[in-house]
């Protein structure tokens, strides 16, 4: 039987929701990662909270549907705990560059292997329409009548300045460019960092701007940081300008953090050992079996 | 003398907690058993440190008299500040090189920089001069310094010796009978209660009175291979924890109040998913910033109710070192085997106290294995179950989908809305209530002490439980000390109180938050001495307000 890798869990999206394309473009890099033999058991999918997170539902591999903005922290734990894990967050963009920002710095500053994929739909869905950190200047949302008066935060500026390993982005509308950076993100090994721009149909329909900005990088040198934040520079999310589509840096040699949590448990009886040499040195006293020179 | 106290006091920066620790181990070694209550201001450099290092051959100890035996100052405000603590016969050994009109003075600072050492070094000619005053042999002495001052030990040892021959004996302290025992803070009994039980993971943030667990685990890890993890916040440990559990690895956390505010969004989370942990919370006295490096027991409510929403959760409450080691222990395969999260709430009296720990009597905790799901079943995360435990399986598990969710959700772990799940999932949360009431309200729940059979009783909880006993013990009375606070140990409580007919509540809170509780569970207080000021009761402060609430 071909697997689907789809849960009977009834969709709940809206129409045309950006987060069909993620969901099922994510699910043949996991399918296609499963024929070049890394076992699905040996993956985890964290998730936040907010229209993007329902992919835990969606998606039938080991999930944990988490909290929002906390994907990163929860990832980390079981990356710690499992360094052998492929371990995937799926944020969303208040989830993880409102809430849970100063997880996403530390992640990209530890360089701890994950792919971190954020649903960038610009705009809260599930609370039904609030700006969140890019959407573009004067943003009219339930929360801002009026628009807003903050300009967006650029979230791959900010990924290169704080350390990720690799910068891209993505847009829902571009499948087959959006398998190739998941395929990509989830083969680096560091903290790959995706922003995948995906239209919100009910609230932030950016169909027709994408289409019309969007481009595919072709020619850069991935490993030149400061070709990466010209690129990266180009759009603020909030003026007209055109959109870069493809892996802006990417960089190997830099340390990993989950490489120093490689230790296997203690067994029990290692561990009483322990704990009486712990107790014992206190004392004075030379752990049993150790012979006074 | 059978019942010693020696005070150390002097600046920030210059060692006084090791000082402190040092004369402990020497009397240790003795044969006494030690309590050590240290006490500093929240500053790097300057201020005034002092310990009190309480010895009593051969009997536990846990509390210390308003007076001292013995006062060793490094600088003038010791001498200034603990004039109350003295009686006729307390010697005073002072540093003549800064203070000034004490009967013993020992210019150690000179001795130190004669010897070639460096300032702190200090420390070392004043250990010394109290050993030479009170009779202790310099072997004795010299032994427990090259293993506690190993680096450039013979430079210690040239200014100890020196201190030690520049005092008259003033007095022999008798030796005990038994064995070293070895000195612990609170913070290390629950490290390695915690390990002793199977611990995988530490994660923490740093907070006084809690670090030093993080820094003890950190510390020994290469010889435990413990993971240790300090991110970037309390909010961040939560969830890394869960994160840990969820892959297998038996994890705690270790806060004190106002790191618990921000864990608290995540301990609701484990409350939803049923991924175990536990949280070590050391209380100091708030609200907010409080007072950082002194003792309180004021979040008791808060933790009995923290996260929104209602979830069965453990809460003990150790208050000696011995209790520290074990409940940390079953704490941690509490939380494994009823998926809930675990407390350990102490205080930074416990914490950051240095006691004697009677390893031989400290009950042993080991990991206790969990039962398997069914292999013939496919695998389902919150399988119903009778007592609304399901199997725990972590990832990665060949041939299983694990998924573990914040949301409401069905036995699969899928997000539900339906009434009917929302209500089964939450039947299922409650259910395991009455079985861990049935796992914890046993005897060994409720401590008593003093007197048994005595009609009044002094309830206390924590470290308080310590001087408590004590006292109890002195005025006939009997101390009832409940080391399990959530769920309540009812019939183990009662039980402890049968037969009273007054019982005083002593607490280190405003509103008496035990006494709270007790009633709640048909058990009224009818006293309760609370004080707040973030000090301890010396034992003859406490004796004179039981005395008057008594009389």
């Amino acid at each position: 039987m071909k697997r689907t890798l789809i849960t009977p869990a009834r969709n709940t999206w809206c129409p045309g929701c950006g987060n069909f394309a993620i969901l099922h473009t994510l699910r043949d890099v996991l399918l296609e990662r499963e024929r070049e033999g890394h076992s699905l058991e040996q993956t985890v999918l964290v998730s936040g909270i907010g229209c993007h997170a329902k992919i835990a539902d969606y998606l039938d591999i080991n999930s944990f549907y988490a909290i929002h903005g906390r994907t990163i922290p929860v990832a980390t734990g079981i990356k710690l705990a499992h360094p052998d894990l492929s371990v995937i967050c799926c944020a969303g963009d208040g989830d993880c560059y409102a809430e849970g920002l100063d997880h996403l710095v530390f992640a990209a500053k530890r360089n701890i292997d994950l792919t971190m994929i954020v649903h960038d739909n610009r705009v809260y869905g599930l609370t039904t329409g609030q700006y969140t950190p890019t959407s573009p200047l004067n943003f009219k949302g339930r929360s801002t009548p009026g628009g807003t008066h903050e300009k967006p935060l650029n979230p791959l500026a900010l990924m290169l300045a704080s350390g990720a390993t690799m910068v891209s982005r993505a847009y829902t509308r571009q499948l087959d460019h959006l398998r190739g950076v998941l395929a990509e993100g989830m083969a680096h090994r560091g903290f790959a960092f995706i922003d995948v721009l995906q239209i919100c149909a009910s609230f932030f329909d950016m169909t027709g701007y994408y289409n019309e900005h969007t481009y595919l990088l072709s020619g850069n040198d991935p490993s030149d940081f400061w070709e990466a934040w010209k690129i990266a520079r180009e759009w603020d999310y909030s003026t007209d300008a055109p959109i870069a589509l493809g892996t802006l840096y990417r960089s190997s040699g830099e340390p990993v953090y989950d490489d120093a949590y490689h230790s296997p448990p203690q067994s029990q009886t290692e561990r009483d050992a322990a704990v009486r040499a712990l107790i014992d040195r206190k004392a004075g006293r030379l752990p049993p079996g150790v012979k006074d020179a | 003398m059978k019942d010693f106290s020696v005070l150390i006091g002097g600046k920030a920066g210059e060692g006084i907690n090791r000082a402190g620790f040092i004369i402990g181990r020497i009397l240790a070694r003795m044969g006494y058993r030690i309590a050590m209550y240290y006490d500093y201001p929240s500053l790097i450099r300057g201020g005034h440190n002092f310990a009190i290092i309480r010895a009593i051959p051969d009997t536990a100890v846990a509390a210390h008299h308003t007076t001292v035996d013995c006062i060793l100052a490094l600088d003038q405000n010791t001498v200034l500040l603990h004039g109350a603590r003295k009686t006729r016969d307390t010697v005073v050994i002072a540093n003549s090189d800064a203070v000034k009109d004490e009967t013993i003075g020992v210019p150690i600072q000179t001795i130190a920089r004669e010897e070639g050492g460096l300032p702190i070094m200090a420390n070392a000619g004043l250990i010394g001069a109290f050993c030479g005053a009170f009779g202790i042999s310099w072997d004795h002495a010299a032994g427990v310094l090259r293993e506690e001052m190993p680096r450039d030990v013979e430079i210690n040892l040239a200014i100890a010796r020196r201190g030690f021959d520049a005092v008259p004996r003033n007095a022999t302290l008798p030796a005990g009978k038994s064995l070293e025992m070895p000195l612990f803070t609170g913070n290390e009994a629950i490290g390695l209660g915690l390990l002793q039980a199977g611990l995988d993971a530490y994660v923490a943030y740093p907070m006084t009175p809690s670090s030093g667990i993080l820094h003890y685990l950190a510390e020994t890890a290469p010889e435990t291979g413990l993971k240790v993890v300090h991110p970037e916040s309390e909010i961040a440990v939560m969830l890394m924890a869960q994160g840990f559990a969820y892959a297998g690895s038996r994890t705690a956390v270790g806060t004190s109040g106002g790191g618990f505010c921000l864990m608290t969004e995540g301990l609701s989370m484990a409350g939803m998913s049923e991924v175990p942990v536990v949280v070590v919370l050391s209380q100091r006295p708030g609200p907010s910033t409080g007072v950082p490096t002194y003792s309180a027991q004021g979040d008791l409510g808060f933790v009995l109710s923290a996260g929104q929403g209602e979830f069965p959760r453990f809460v003990c409450a150790p208050g000696t070192v011995e209790q520290a080691f074990e409940w940390s222990g079953r704490a941690l395969n509490l939380s494994w085997k009823y998926q809930v999260p675990s407390f350990v709430l102490v205080d930074k009296a416990l914490s950051e106290g240095i006691y004697s720990f009677d390893d031989a009597n400290a009950g042993r905790i080991r990991k206790e294995p969990l039962p398997a799901p069914d292999p013939a079943r496919p695998y389902r995360r919150y399988a119903d179950a009778p007592d609304g435990i399901s199997a725990l399986l972590t990832v990665p598990f060949p041939g299983s989908v694990i998924k573990v969710n914040s949301y409401a959700h069905d036995e699969d772990g899928l997000t539900t809305e339906s009434p009917e799940t929302i209500a089964w999932l939450t039947e299922k949360r409650m259910r395991k209530l009455p079985v861990m009431v049935r796992e914890i309200d046993r005897p060994d729940a409720v401590v008593v002490a003093g007197n048994p059979d005595a009609a009044t009783a002094v309830l206390a909880w924590g470290a308080t439980s310590g001087i408590c006993s004590e006292v109890a013990a002195m005025l006939d009375l009997r101390m009832v000390q409940p080391l399990v606070l959530s769920p309540f140990p009812q019939s183990a409580f009662s039980g402890a109180c049968a037969g009273t007919d007054r019982i005083v509540a002593v607490e280190e809170n405003a509103t008496g938050q035990l006494a709270r509780l007790a009633a709640a569970h048909g058990i009224p207080v009818d006293n309760q001495i609370l004080r707040y000021d973030g000090r301890p009761f010396s034992i003859e402060e406490l004796a004179g307000r039981l005395a008057e609430v008594l009389s």
